[in-house]
């Protein structure tokens, strides 16, 4: 069958779709500082019910245009937030930011794709995208129970190297582009209007913290960001804003204990199968899917604190 | 490929649960391993399969698919009249199925081996066993890799390749116990890049580069020789045993698929 028939089929049935989810469902949002709009997401594992729609994610408006930060968790999602955007506001969307390459912050991009719209990224986004796209296209499938092609993945066209400034007009979002943390491509976004971090998966609350980079460095990033004049910040999974910066106490608490535990492991002789049973469980009760990403995160954090002594 | 396109589609369509589709390709089929894989690295050869001579562990869900930890384990002595000659891990699943093989010999004193494997789908990881008189046995075990939002390929690739050829032993203690099999962990730095991902969307993929060949030896008698490909996680890491004589050097070379050697060594006193 022609690759081209059956990309047809998919978006004719897409559209489909598309018109019952927007007929019933307004993307939840939430002002959380003027003209800072904020969709809750919620401490689940990505499935076939919540379809990926997992992250908070939402965006920014200036006086001459929009900034969308992350752009959904499914395609359908991506098209929920642009039609949202369009009741709260008139202006064009001239920016998408992509926080990092994980599925529920990125997989809305390509609703947002069009003339004047300008895709933002970590400097590494790019290529952690092409290296996880067929997985994650696999995954989709397997585990969300939609369809991916590759054209849902949209590249960033700006890369960012360390920082930049984007003027939306009278509104001007500062960007920094951390070191491996959360991700090897964590973008955070400052708006200094109203003091608000937008730190997306750099912050975790309430659902455990996944370390997909690396745990001494994320501890680094966490610095950093705390020494950003911020009032208010915005977790990439918790609620829709917490104070800035008592909001990370929690993260920080449980990702220095990993090292510290894992650490003593090593030292110990002691095997990655065996740390992964107990460090980190006297934490459990502080989070949710605490037993989804804790062994994970032990496991990812022994093999590269293994390195450490030299 | 394609043939799966348009009943997915389907099944989203009329709002029929994913579940169902998985059940109709159940994923613990061994088709890949009956159908091909067998015949190509056995051949017609008979192959005995239960935990007798050899057991393969892994976890069922694995949480990280890049860094998933196998151990094998040998149930008989390694012996200058019978010994595990080769163990061969074949991960069914996976883009390149062959994940390594290793050769064993008396002087291994026990064919227990531990490593880290990237899994990147439902499969069936299976470790063979040949008997120094020519027999093979199996011992395999179902694997999920889930791993939420990770990737089977390694978190942090630069820091490996920043530090790449580093190697170093690890070993309970820092006294050998002679004439007894000692537990050892050889850990060489290395992205391990598979080079496979199909670049759909940048020229940004690297081509493969990745540890093709472990040699390790005692005092210049070989202990583990490995042929090892894609499917070793990043930062290679294995656990084996060596029965040393006398004092001596433990030795490991490393060569990958550029053709870059390394190595590392480490005195082991009694
Ligand atoms: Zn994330």
């Amino acid at each position: 069958m022609p690759p081209r028939f059956i990309r047809t089929v998919g978006w004719a049935l897409c559209g489909l779709w598309w018109g019952l989810a927007a007929a019933q469902s307004d993307l939840e949002l939430r002002e959380i500082a003027p003209g800072i709009f904020v969709h809750q997401g919620r401490h689940e594992l990505p499935d076939t019910h919540n379809r990926g729609e997992i992250a908070n994610i939402g965006f920014i408006v200036g006086e001459r245009c929009v900034a969308v930060i992350d752009s959904g968790g499914s395609p359908e999602q991506g098209r929920a937030l642009k039609a949202a955007i369009a009741v709260h506001t008139p202006l064009p969307v001239c920016y998408v930011i992509n926080t990092h390459v994980h599925p529920d912050h990125i997989y809305g991009n390509r609703a947002f794709k069009a003339p004047g719209v300008s895709f933002i990224g970590h400097h590494k986004l790019a290529q952690a995208m092409a290296l996880r796209a067929p997985y994650y296209i696999d995954k989709a499938a397997r585990d969300l129970g939609y369809t991916l092609t590759a054209e849902d993945f949209v590249p960033p066209d700006q890369p960012v190297e360390e920082s930049m400034e984007l003027d939306l007009g009278n509104r001007t979002l500062r960007l920094t582009a951390h070191g491996p943390a959360h991700t090897d491509n964590d973008l955070s976004v400052y708006d200094a209007k109203t003091a608000t971090l937008w730190a997306a998966d750099l912050l975790f609350m309430g659902h455990l913290p996944v370390v997909d980079g690396s745990l001494t460095g994320w501890l680094k990033e966490i610095d950093r960001l705390k020494a950003v004049p911020a009032r208010l910040a915005i977790p990439g999974h918790g609620p829709a804003v917490a104070d800035w910066p008592q909001a990370a106490a929690a993260e920080e608490r449980y990702l220095n204990g990993l090292a510290t535990e894992v650490r003593a492991a090593i030292r110990q002789h002691r095997t990655m199968e065996q740390a992964m049973e107990t460090v980190g469980t006297s934490m459990r009760d502080e989070w949710r899917l605490f037993d989804e990403f804790n062994k994970r995160n032990v496991s990812t954090a022994f093999a590269a604190l293994e390195w450490e002594d030299d | 490929m394609q043939t799966g396109i348009l009943p997915r589609i389907w099944l989203l369509v009329t709002g029929i649960a994913l579940s169902t589709l998985v059940q109709a390709t159940d994923p613990q089929d061994e088709g890949a391993w009956t159908g091909a894989l067998r015949a190509q690295y056995f051949g017609d050869r008979p192959i005995e399969e239960g935990n007798g001579v050899i057991e393969l562990t892994a976890p069922y869900r694995a949480e990280d698919p890049a860094l998933v930890p196998i151990q094998i384990t040998g149930k008989i002595p390694q012996t200058a009249e019978k010994y595990i000659r080769r163990i061969t891990l074949i991960i069914d699943n996976n883009p390149v199925p062959f994940a390594a093989s290793f050769d064993l010999t008396p002087a291994s004193g026990k064919a227990d081996l531990a490593m880290r494997v990237r899994v990147n789908s439902y499969t069936h990881v299976r470790a063979i066993a040949e008997t120094s008189d020519g027999k093979l046995y199996m011992s395999k075990a179902f694997v999920k890799a889930s791993g939420g939002c990770s990737a089977p390929l390694g978190a942090d690739l630069d820091a490996a390749m920043a530090r790449l050829g580093k190697m170093k032993f690890r070993m309970d203690g820092d006294k050998a116990v002679l004439g007894q099999p000692n537990a050892v962990q050889l850990l060489v730095s290395h992205p391990n890049i598979t080079g496979l991902q199909m670049d759909q969307i940048s020229r940004l993929i690297k081509p493969a580069h990745y540890v093709e060949e472990v040699k390790v030896s005692f005092d210049g008698t070989p202990v583990l020789t490995a042929r090892t490909d894609i499917a070793i996680s990043a930062d290679p890491n294995f656990r084996f045993y060596f029965v040393p004589d006398k004092a001596g050097e433990l030795k490991a070379e490393i060569r990958d698929n550029l053709g870059k050697t390394f190595t590392a060594s480490q005195t082991v006193t009694d």
